[in-house]
């Protein structure tokens, strides 16, 4: 293929995976939905319970865990999560071609960054919904992401160009590859973390855990809390080393291995509220709802650190290629 | 700052000071343990985290003295008012000032209280046996029995083995006549929560050594010029307290040539895409002279100093004669780039002549003028040069003592002789008979930083170990089972397996199906809810 066909044909998969995401973002919705018509989840009874129909009993077998027939909207969220896993590969697909084209990694600009971060994320939560039922997540994880691609593509986009001599090094695959996983973990968990508040909000209205309406279908708000703790459990020595490693190749570039640059200091404001968030799960008072607040504040301090240092800071990591 | 993710129910160290803080006591004494249990406190440490994150933010806003000296300058000429004001409150030296480390002190003390009782406890805790099997085993959350054809003793044998192979501590025992096997695991995770926390403590120490032993310095150098390793040849230098700037390593070097390059596509047009220092070498004086090259993210390491590349810019020559057409200057002058197309400005001083000459350029090396911008460059290749100059003629201020900027011409002793514009080779005659100044030429000069901080291994060395206990600490799960067995009638045994977590995340019931599949019994549980 030619440098232009590559070009076309990663962009393409790009688009491609929007398209499919926007898809799944429907089917998701459509599943919210038909949940939400329905007052009451068939909760199932731990006994068996006679509907009278007409003065003949009838007796209904209470639902099983696992055989519970489909409840409605079921179907749409499998179609959802299918057609999510579509577009990681249309995705993974578009970055790889991106990578081919410029000839390196394909880490060289902000456009590369986000869509390799919208991968991260998708990666991240397919990843997690492997061992777990994460079907009632996917609307949450694909609306930031489209809008995250829509902003690469429309604001951010930038050709393959080759790397700027200071990117020139094989730190960047190391220290950035740990940083966009990072970037999944912890968006999923302020996913998770937002979610457990507004469920909590709901359980505490209704006084109690086995919820009505749109939150229904999710977990509780203290599993949602645990689910958020094992993510950032992963990502947290993850973003550790990414930062370890960012200081490793700082030293080797700059000739100091931390230098209060714009870029890393707001790594370590991430990092000390992400170890907050882990305090604060071992602190009485403050393992709920505080604690999720303090993961969401996490995920804004790492945008922040992604957006207003790369483009409005003056950083020796201004690397956005705009 | 103690073990992240461990439950406070499970930590009897912690009970109480989660809760509302207890009344001091009477007594200074009382009052200072206090104090020390309030400031060692996990709430405490919470809130010291959250300080030193909001601490950190004024100084990613404002330029630092640390990283930018002149744009802090430039912001204290911008804001005359606010500018003092920021500046007394430390807000350009954020990570020096003292209420910065006000904060981090504190977070190291409270984690040092924290974490040192910690080791002791957790050092007694691994030498203790597990705890005797609770009376009531199937209570406890995670709890199951099972019919076994074995004798109750062979049982416990095999799930002693099987927990040992998976390296369990075991302790086995006899209550009421019931032997029963307590078993528990994952201490690993709390002695990686005290590796990771003492590792910060000697990162804190490691940067104490780098800023007590270590040096740095800038400086410019231009191509064809040298350098050599002492303080005097430094634009800029910082050391730390026990530096003796006078033993600094004898190396010297010159800089033959660098090479630079630019994206000339259309895509991130401008961009630089190569930097290359051709330098020559000496170890110390009288060593052989080696050639070798600095780039970016590949340094020079010499007596373990390292030497960056970490900027550059053009140099112009000129050459001035006087109005008898003797050369009085014939040098290269630094240029600083003002924007990323290097647009530069620079000077030129002449005391050697008669009046003294001073000029002032600014260097355009690929020129556009424009009726609103002035003259600007296009791109930053000296692609199509040109120098705009200012020439005056008087007093450069040079022999007051006073410490003179030499990229600056103070020209208020001076008076303005002309303006002009120059290509290379073109020589501009001064009116009034004053002399000439030709453009001689472009060169390039390197922006260099020399840096020796002998307490980065040490630094690097505790962030691994602070990343290899950080991870044990987050997936290593501490947690206990135990089994009772006990003859039944019919000549089963009937064995009770139940465990118990002790951090979040683990999983007691998979341990109790895993080694209720072992022991390989018929489910006894069922049968008797059935009942």
């Amino acid at each position: 293929m030619t440098s232009t066909e590559l070009a076309q044909a990663s962009n393409a998969l790009v688009y491609a995976s929007m398209f499919t995401l926007t898809l799944a973002m429907i089917f998701f919705a459509a599943s919210f939905a038909a949940g939400r018509r329905r007052p009451a989840r068939a909760a199932a009874p731990a006994t068996t319970s006679v509907e009278g129909a007409g003065g003949t009993a009838v007796l209904t077998r209470p639902p099983e865990a696992d055989d519970r027939p489909l409840e409605p909207g079921r179907r749409a969220a499998n179609i959802g999560m299918s057609l999510t896993w579509l577009a990681f590969l249309l995705l993974l697909g578009g970055v790889i071609l991106r990578g081919v084209w410029a000839g390196r990694a394909p880490w060289g600009n902000m456009y590369e960054f986000s869509i390799t971060g919208a991968l991260g994320v998708l990666g991240v939560f397919l990843g997690m919904s492997i061992r777990r039922d994460l079907r009632w997540l996917g609307l949450f994880v694909t609306i930031p992401t489209l809008l995250w691609l829509g902003l690469a593509v429309t604001v951010l986009y930038t050709e393959a160009a080759q790397l700027v001599p200071a990117l020139k090094s094989y730190w960047l695959v190391i220290h950035v590859s740990a940083a966009i996983i990072c970037f999944g973990g912890f968006t999923f968990a302020a996913a998770t973390a937002g979610l457990s508040l507004v469920r909590g909000r709901i359980e505490r209205r209704q006084g109690t855990t086995d919820v009505t309406g749109w939150t229904s279908r999710m977990p509780t708000s203290e599993r949602l809390q645990t689910l958020t703790n094992r993510v950032v459990a992963f990502s947290f020595p993850l973003w550790t080393f990414a930062v370890v490693a960012g200081a490793i190749w700082a030293e080797n570039a700059w000739g100091r291995y931390w230098g209060w640059d714009p870029k890393e200091t707001w790594a370590f404001i991430t990092w000390v509220i992400f170890a907050a968030y882990l305090h604060a799960r071992s602190t009485a008072g403050w393992r709920g709802s505080r604690a999720s607040w303090i993961a969401v504040a996490g995920w804004v301090a790492f945008l922040i650190n992604y957006f207003g240092v790369n483009i409005f800071v003056n950083s020796l990591h201004s690397y956005s290629g705009m | 700052m103690t073990a992240p993710a461990d439950s406070t129910a499970s930590d009897p160290t912690r009970a109480g000071l989660g809760g509302e803080a207890p009344l001091p006591p009477l007594g200074s004494a009382g009052l200072l343990r206090w104090m020390w249990r309030q400031l060692t406190s996990m709430r405490t440490a919470l809130i010291l985290l959250f300080l030193l994150a909001i601490a950190s933010v004024p100084g990613s806003v404002l330029p630092q003295r640390g990283g930018n000296p002149r744009r802090v300058e430039q912001w204290l000429t911008d804001n005359p008012t606010s500018g003092p004001l920021l500046d007394r409150l430390g807000l350009f030296d954020v990570y020096s000032s003292p209420w910065f480390a006000a904060v981090y002190l504190l977070l190291f003390i409270s984690l040092i209280g924290c974490v040192l009782p910690r080791v002791g406890q957790h050092w007694r805790a691994m030498r203790t046996p597990p705890p005797a099997a609770p009376r009531n085993l199937l209570r406890l959350p995670a709890s199951r029995e099972v019919d076994v054809r074995q004798p109750p003793d062979a049982v416990l044998d095999s799930a002693a083995e099987w927990l040992r192979s998976r390296r369990w501590r075991i302790r086995r025992g006899e209550t009421n006549g019931v032997p029963w096997v307590s078993a528990e695991t994952g201490y690993l995770r709390e002695t990686g929560n005290l590796v990771f926390h003492l590792s910060l403590i000697v990162i804190l120490v490691a940067v104490a050594v780098g800023g007590l032993f270590g040096w740095k310095g800038n400086v410019i150098v231009k191509e064809g010029g040298g350098f050599s390793n002492t303080l005097t040849q430094y634009d800029t230098w910082g050391g730390g307290r026990m530096v003796d700037p006078s033993r600094l390593a004898p190396f010297s070097f010159t800089l033959d040539d660098f090479k630079v390059d630019f994206e000339r596509g259309e895509a991130q047009r401008g961009a630089p895409r190569l930097f290359e220092a051709d330098i020559t070498y000496r170890a110390e004086p009288g060593a052989a002279p080696e050639d070798t090259k600095i780039e970016v993210n590949h340094p020079l390491e010499v007596e373990g100093a390292k030497v960056f590349l970490i900027g550059h810019g053009y140099a112009l020559h000129f050459v001035v004669r006087d109005s008898t057409g003797e050369v009085v200057y014939d040098d290269s002058s630094v240029f600083l780039p003002q924007d990323a197309n290097f647009t530069s400005n620079g000077v030129v001083k002449v005391p050697d002549s008669d009046p003294p000459l001073g000029f002032t350029g600014l260097f355009l090396p690929t020129a556009a003028i424009d009726e609103v911008r002035g003259g600007f460059s296009t791109f930053p290749a000296a692609d199509d040069p040109l120098v705009l100059m200012a020439a005056f003629r008087g007093d450069l201020g040079m022999d007051t003592g006073a410490p003179q900027n030499v990229y600056r011409l103070d020209t208020s002793n001076m008076a303005k002789v002309g303006l002009d514009s120059l290509t290379p080779g073109q020589t501009w005659q001064l009116p009034n008979d004053s002399g000439s100044i030709e453009f001689a030429g472009i060169d390039r000069w390197v922006s260099l930083q020399i840096a020796y901080d002998p307490g980065k291994e040490l630094a690097l060395l505790a962030a691994v170990v602070a990343i290899a206990g950080l991870s044990v600490s987050l997936f290593v799960r501490r947690r206990r089972i135990w089994v009772k067995a006990a003859r039944a009638d019919a000549g089963s045994t009937l064995v009770q397996i139940a465990a118990l977590a002790k951090a979040e995340g683990a999983d007691p019931g998979a341990d109790v199906t895993e080694l209720a599949d072992h022991l390989g019994g018929q489910d006894a549980a069922s049968e008797r809810s059935a009942q």
